[in-house]
């Protein structure tokens, strides 16, 4: 029987620093793992942390880690010509032939933007797949912004609305909030797009209300949740909501079901 | 088969059953209650009959022996990971019928739950359930209402009867040791509780809606998030993940998973400083709703076994059957509908 509680260690293959307390960690995996999903990376002494999948490489995969926690703190620490135990992938994660076929709108705030990053990317490689796509990124300030790299390139064949919460001078982004930007989505058909919001929990909700009063369908909106996890396999109880294991039934939710959660 | 036993009988088969098992069962621990000069009754291992406490309720459950409060997973070595042993011997637990129903509770968790938890299931195939016989009640129990006052899933059954012990055997290598300590064989039916002092009645159309209601906001004061409530059920199963390492060699350390409560701070908290649930009534509320809603939402049938533990332990005479029954005046506040 396999003791899923077993980490293996796994070599930092690159270091891709977005800001001073975010950085993309390239990981040595090479099984499968779809966006939005996660693993429990942990530093033996500091514990373990669920952290989702930023993206998807040969034999490698991405987490983005904010150093804002006991063990996260530590990787940012020692990472240097190292290694960092792994298990997983854990959850549900992103389909994405949800999404085929239709306009998109991804809206991510922060760090959310990790575990949607898969998604925009696949549809940056396979825009035939889409109608359409949007993406609205919010940031706090243009220091935080994260995955810089990447919007030159999805810029290239989505709409991209690059936003901070405060003014700083920066000409590449606009000012505001997610939300402000969502009653000036030009959709050929609201009532077929689709939406996927990932972010702070106020972010979302006000960003779900948003789509919805924009005309979405509640079916059409999905959603990911952050939640307290110890052990990502339906155990440790931690992450429950209701009958809803986050861990296992999530972290992603089409906001039919996820709207009902209630922690 | 049932058998009649003296008490020298029972002990040569607790005897002859240790060469193989550590015995678990409820004792009488002199000055260890939660008060001065009061008892705690807890599992631990016996030998013989007499250290079995048989007329009380045992203040925690036995539920330690399949998840330990603290179990190592694993040893640390530098970049080594050694997997911690499990226990040595097979472990035999004597139990009530509502605590037997919870093991299914336990084992729907921990085996059934998408994955197979390793450490609970290399103890628990290795783990025999004994059924003490209940003759009445205890104080706060709620069994009946339950439905978990009584159980034919037992490997054998232990009851006091005057002078005498009556066992009845399912487990056919036992068979042989009863036979041989057995004064004579008769039918025998473990005693169950047909009656308890208190009822609770689960009301129709629960929903999260009921959240909403005001009947939470009792406990937001009564309440002081103790957990203990967590600790003495029989069928709390979240542990927090912890790792330590060695004060005499930093090097050297070992993953643990340690018991944790819903109802104490931090439970929900994620890095960066974000927490749900920040009110005891509605910790209370997630408590409560688990136990006797939602995880029979997802497995079938309720966690709750109707114990009263929770009762008799907590320091602010908060009782679970009493909030259960106050949920029927929760639906009707928040407009109840049937969502099932």
């Amino acid at each position: 029987m396999k003791n899923e509680y077993r980490p293996f260690l796994s070599e930092i293959k690159e270091v891709i620093k977005h800001t001073d307390i975010e950085y993309t960690f390239r990981m040595a995996y090479d099984g499968e793992v779809k966006p939005g999903q996660f693993f429990e990376v942990s530093i033996p002494k500091f514990g373990e942390a669920p952290i989702s999948v930023s993206g998807m490489g040969n034999n490698s995969v991405d987490l983005t880690i904010r150093r804002v926690g006991k063990v996260t703190n530590e990787v940012f620490e020692n990472f240097v010509g190292d290694a960092l135990f792994l298990r997983g992938p854990y959850g549900n994660g992103f389909d994405v032939n949800d999404y085929t076929n239709k306009e998109l709108v991804v809206i991510a705030g922060g760090t959310g933007l990790s575990p949607v990053r898969g998604v925009v990317d696949y549809f940056s490689y396979h825009p035939e797949e889409l109608k359409a796509m949007t993406l609205i990124a919010g940031f706090k300030t243009p220091k935080d912004i994260l995955f810089m790299e990447d919007f030159g390139r999805w810029m290239k064949n989505m709409e991209v609305i690059l936003t901070v919460d405060c003014s700083e001078d920066d000409a590449f982004c606009h000012i505001g909030l997610v939300t402000e930007y969502i009653p000036k989505l030009k959709l050929q058909d609201v009532d077929r797009a689709v939406a996927v919001v990932v972010g702070p929990p106020a972010m979302m909700r006000f960003s779900t209300q948003g789509l919805l009063a924009a005309g979405f369908r509640e079916e059409n909106i999905w959603i990911s949740y952050e939640r307290k996890m110890c052990c990502g396999l339906g155990k440790c109880g931690h992450c429950k909501i209701d009958d809803t294991y986050i861990c296992l039934d999530g972290p992603v939710f089409n906001f039919v079901k996820g709207r009902k959660l209630i922690d | 088969m049932g058998y009649l036993l003296t008490k020298e009988g029972v002990n040569a088969v607790l005897k002859e059953w240790a060469e193989s098992y550590l015995i678990y069962a409820p004792v009488r621990m002199s000055g260890k209650g939660a008060f001065s000069e009061t008892d705690s009754i807890r599992y631990a291992p016996i030998t013989t009959v007499e250290e079995i406490e048989f007329e009380k309720k045992s203040d925690f459950p036995f539920k330690e022996v399949l998840i330990p409060l603290s179990e190592t997973l694993f040893f640390f070595t530098e970049d080594q990971v050694t997997e911690a042993d499990g226990p040595k011997k097979n472990a035999i637990i004597l139990l009530r019928s509502c605590d037997l129903h919870s093991v299914k509770r336990l084992d729907e968790i921990y085996i059934k739950n998408e994955y197979e938890d390793y450490y609970y299931k290399r103890i628990r195939d290795n783990v025999k359930f004994v059924l003490m016989g209940c003759k009445n009640a205890f104080e706060n129990c709620f069994c009946v209402d339950m439905q978990t006052n009584r159980i034919e899933t037992y490997d054998a059954s232990l009851e006091k009867k005057g002078d005498f012990y009556e066992m009845d055997n399912r487990f056919a290598d036992w068979e042989t040791v009863l036979e041989r300590n057995g004064m004579s064989r008769r039918v025998v039916v473990p005693s169950y509780v047909t009656e308890t002092n208190v009822h609770v009645s689960i009301p129709q159309g629960l929903s999260l809606d009921v959240s909403r209601s005001k009947i939470w906001d009792e406990y937001d004061s009564r309440c002081i998030n103790c957990g203990r409530c967590n600790f003495v059920c029989p069928t709390c199963t979240c542990f927090s993940m912890q790792d330590i390492f060695y004060t005499d060699n930093g090097k050297i350390g070992e993953r643990r998973r340690v018991a944790a409560s819903c109802m104490v701070d931090g439970y929900t908290d994620v890095a960066g400083g974000g927490a749900y649930r920040q009110k005891n009534g509605q910790r209370m509320r997630f408590r409560v709703l688990h136990k006797v809603y939602d995880f029979k939402k997802r497995f079938g049938f309720h966690m709750c076994t109707g114990c009263g533990r929770c009762d008799d332990v907590c320091p602010e005479y908060i009782s679970f059957s009493d909030c259960i029954n106050k949920l029927g005046i929760a639906v009707k506040e928040v407009g109840g509908h049937n969502e099932e």
